[in-house]
């Protein structure tokens, strides 16, 4: 590992920190109080938008770490949510603790997960792209046609969560939840890509030939890849479930697969930080447009027709401009933005 | 039994559309190793156009068709030229992207246009259904079914013997060697989304005729993946095969479906629960080339 300007280890474990050095310990540490101060700040509708950030930077964590880190392309990361909503969601219906529930949900996702995740073993590339997104339509059926389990197109009632009968009932506690898991998410996944897990998934994306010849066992690091972004997913459905109060099966249909994906893809693959610039940019994306929508609409008053139509398509633009000229994403420009100033006079 | 009849007959009809918008799938995969996940926006920027040039400018039907192939050819150039060619040597994933992201485009282009209500082409054939081997079967199908078999027979003609035919197939064999025989691959590139983008718009004509159109037309091109990994993704007769059998078996199971086991909507799911099978079992489908290796 490529030690800082002025970093000095003389421990292996000192060189393995998370946050070498003194400067980013403190700068993490005024981040978190920033964020701990926003919902004082925000108003109610900002503080919603942060939270869904929050939902989407762990399901967007989770996906890297199998698309990003591990190299399995899915476009089944939406339907997975979705089983976390809906496992997470029948557990608290008959009266489980919130906790518990959010951990059932998890399970039974890594678990839907890996089962999806065994194709993986003979398909890769393009092939299982397709395979996942049969998963994905499988599912989605499922969840329309699951009858009592889903609450077919009615779909699923949820009363807000409660921690020790502690109720998160308005969206400031809500964002101290979100922001709890988020940061435990980033945490998790950080932690696995620095240990043998990581080093065994970043040689799988590289070339599964050489990873198998160093030893690494293909089938159970895929399986392990797929059951933990599953799992991660899964929470994060959980915790979407909870949070809207109502679960429907249209919340979960190809096109937040695909979000999820321009997500990892904008903000950069394989990065954990990319995972947070990317879900930041892809939740606040429509918001920006309504925001302009609407102090354009007095010059051009048909505008807000358009913008639902409008959504999709700066979508796309965005997706398809990042992949042509950004395609290492957001944490690549950062990365630059950072040696800019650490370089400053001499920038090359 | 005649239920079921009537199941195959028009599961043959929309099996034909699927086989020609899985022709151009293949077209592109087969040339270019790009994966296209736009194939069914590409049918319905086909369809409205030429739903507007019947509807809103009035122009004869048959002129409108062919108008609507010309915008097609330079519908396949523009894309090819200003999204897809930056990404030449990119990963799979990369790729695949940029094709979902031209369906978003395409898709709210559309809607802007045109809103998301149901739109009607106006009745170019006769209504009253002609027997077929005991069968009412409308006319419009029998066209559509006659269309996309013309369609097969002229591409397999273009690839066996025209010039152009054969470099596409030298460069789908091998890029390199076909570069070093003096095969301008770019060309080729182009060459085979405006193809797509034919057989595409000429699905999609179709299907307007059949029973309208709206924003959600494009969701066809899912269906596009069964037909394609059962025939094989790089096989030409498998793309009409693939087509005609997905057709045919969503219609069957469905059918079956809501006959035995009261359940709706079993048409959204069939083919995909038959393309996890075949993927677990045949991976490289019926007639394409064995490229996958075992990992």
């Amino acid at each position: 590992m490529q030690g800082k300007c002025g970093l000095f280890f003389t421990t292996y474990r000192a060189e393995a920190q998370v946050f070498p050095s003194g400067f980013q310990k403190s700068m993490v540490g005024l981040f978190l109080a920033v964020l701990c101060a926003a919902p004082f700040v925000l108003n109610t509708h900002l503080t919603s938008i942060v939270n869904l950030v929050f939902i989407s930077v762990i399901g967007a964590v989770s996906l890297n770490l199998l698309t990003g880190v591990c190299g399995q392309i899915s476009l089944g990361h939406g339907a997975f949510l979705g089983v976390g909503a809906y496992a997470a969601g029948q557990c608290s219906v008959h009266g489980v603790p919130f906790p518990l529930a959010i951990l059932t949900g998890g399970l039974v996702t890594a678990l839907v997960g890996m089962v999806f995740g065994v194709p993986s073993l003979r398909l890769k590339g393009i092939y299982l792209a397709i395979a996942t997104l049969a998963a994905q339509l499988v599912l989605e059926y499922a969840f329309l046609h699951g009858g009592a389990l889903t609450g077919g197109s009615n779909g699923l009632l949820l009363t807000p969560p409660s921690i020790f009968g502690f109720v998160f009932d308005s969206e400031t506690r809500m964002y101290f939840l979100l922001l709890a898991f988020a940061a435990g998410a980033l945490l998790m996944v950080t932690n696995i890509m620095r240990s043998k897990y990581g080093r065994a998934f970043v040689s799988i994306r590289d070339f599964h030939l050489s990873a198998e010849i160093v030893g690494v066992n293909l089938f159970r690091y895929k399986l392990v890849a797929f059951g933990v972004s599953s799992f991660l997913a899964g929470v994060a459905g959980g915790l979407w479930g909870h949070y809207t109060g109502y679960i429907s099966a249209e919340q979960f249909n190809i096109g937040l697969s695909i979000s999820y994906l321009a997500m990892i893809i904008i903000g950069g693959l394989g990065s954990v930080l990319g995972s947070v610039f990317g879900a930041v940019f892809v939740v606040l994306l429509p918001e920006v447009l309504n925001a302009a929508a609407n102090t354009l609409a007095g010059f051009w008053p048909g505008i807000a027709l358009h913008v639902v139509a409008m959504r999709e398509g700066v979508f796309g633009l965005a997706l398809i401009l990042f992949l042509i000229f950004e395609p290492e994403g957001l944490a690549h420009r950062w990365r630059l933005i950072k040696a800019y100033w650490k370089l400053y006079p001499f920038a090359h | 039994m005649e239920y079921y009849l009537q199941l195959i007959v028009n599961g043959l009809v929309v099996g034909s559309i699927y086989s020609l918008v899985a022709l151009g799938f293949v077209v592109i995969y087969k040339a270019t190793k790009v994966v296209n996940f736009a194939q069914g926006e590409l049918v319905m920027a086909g369809a409205y156009v030429c739903f507007a040039l019947t509807v809103q400018f009035h122009i004869p039907f048959i002129w409108a068709f062919f108008i609507t192939l010309a915008f097609s050819v330079l519908l396949g150039l523009a894309i090819e030229r200003m999204v897809l060619r930056p990404l030449i040597g990119e990963e799979h994933i990369s790729v695949i992207m940029v094709t979902v992201g031209m369906s978003s485009v395409l898709k709210s282009l559309v809607q802007l246009f045109w809103g998301t209500q149901i739109r009607v082409y106006p009745q170019v054939l006769p209504t009253e259904p002609v027997m077929v081997a005991g069968l009412p079967v409308a006319p419009v199908y029998i066209a559509a079914f006659i269309l996309s078999a013309l369609l097969f027979a002229v591409f397999s003609v273009f690839f066996k013997f025209s010039r152009m035919g054969v470099a596409m197939r030298a460069t789908a064999f091998d890029q390199q060697a076909a570069q070093s025989m003096g095969i301008g691959i770019k060309n080729i590139f182009a060459m085979s989304w405006c193809i797509a983008c034919v057989v595409s718009a000429v699905g999609g004509v179709i299907l307007g005729n059949i029973n309208g159109i709206n924003a959600h037309i494009g969701h066809l091109g899912l269906k596009v993946f069964p037909a394609v990994i059962l025939g094989g993704l790089d096989s030409l007769l498998g793309a009409a095969l693939g087509g005609l059998i997905i057709g045919v078996l969503e219609n069957v199971c469905d059918g079956a479906a809501r006959q035995l086991l009261g359940l709706g909507g079993f048409r959204e799911v069939a083919a995909f629960i038959v393309l996890v099978v075949i993927l677990m079992i045949k991976p490289y489908g019926l007639f394409g080339t064995k490229e996958i290796e075992r990992l």
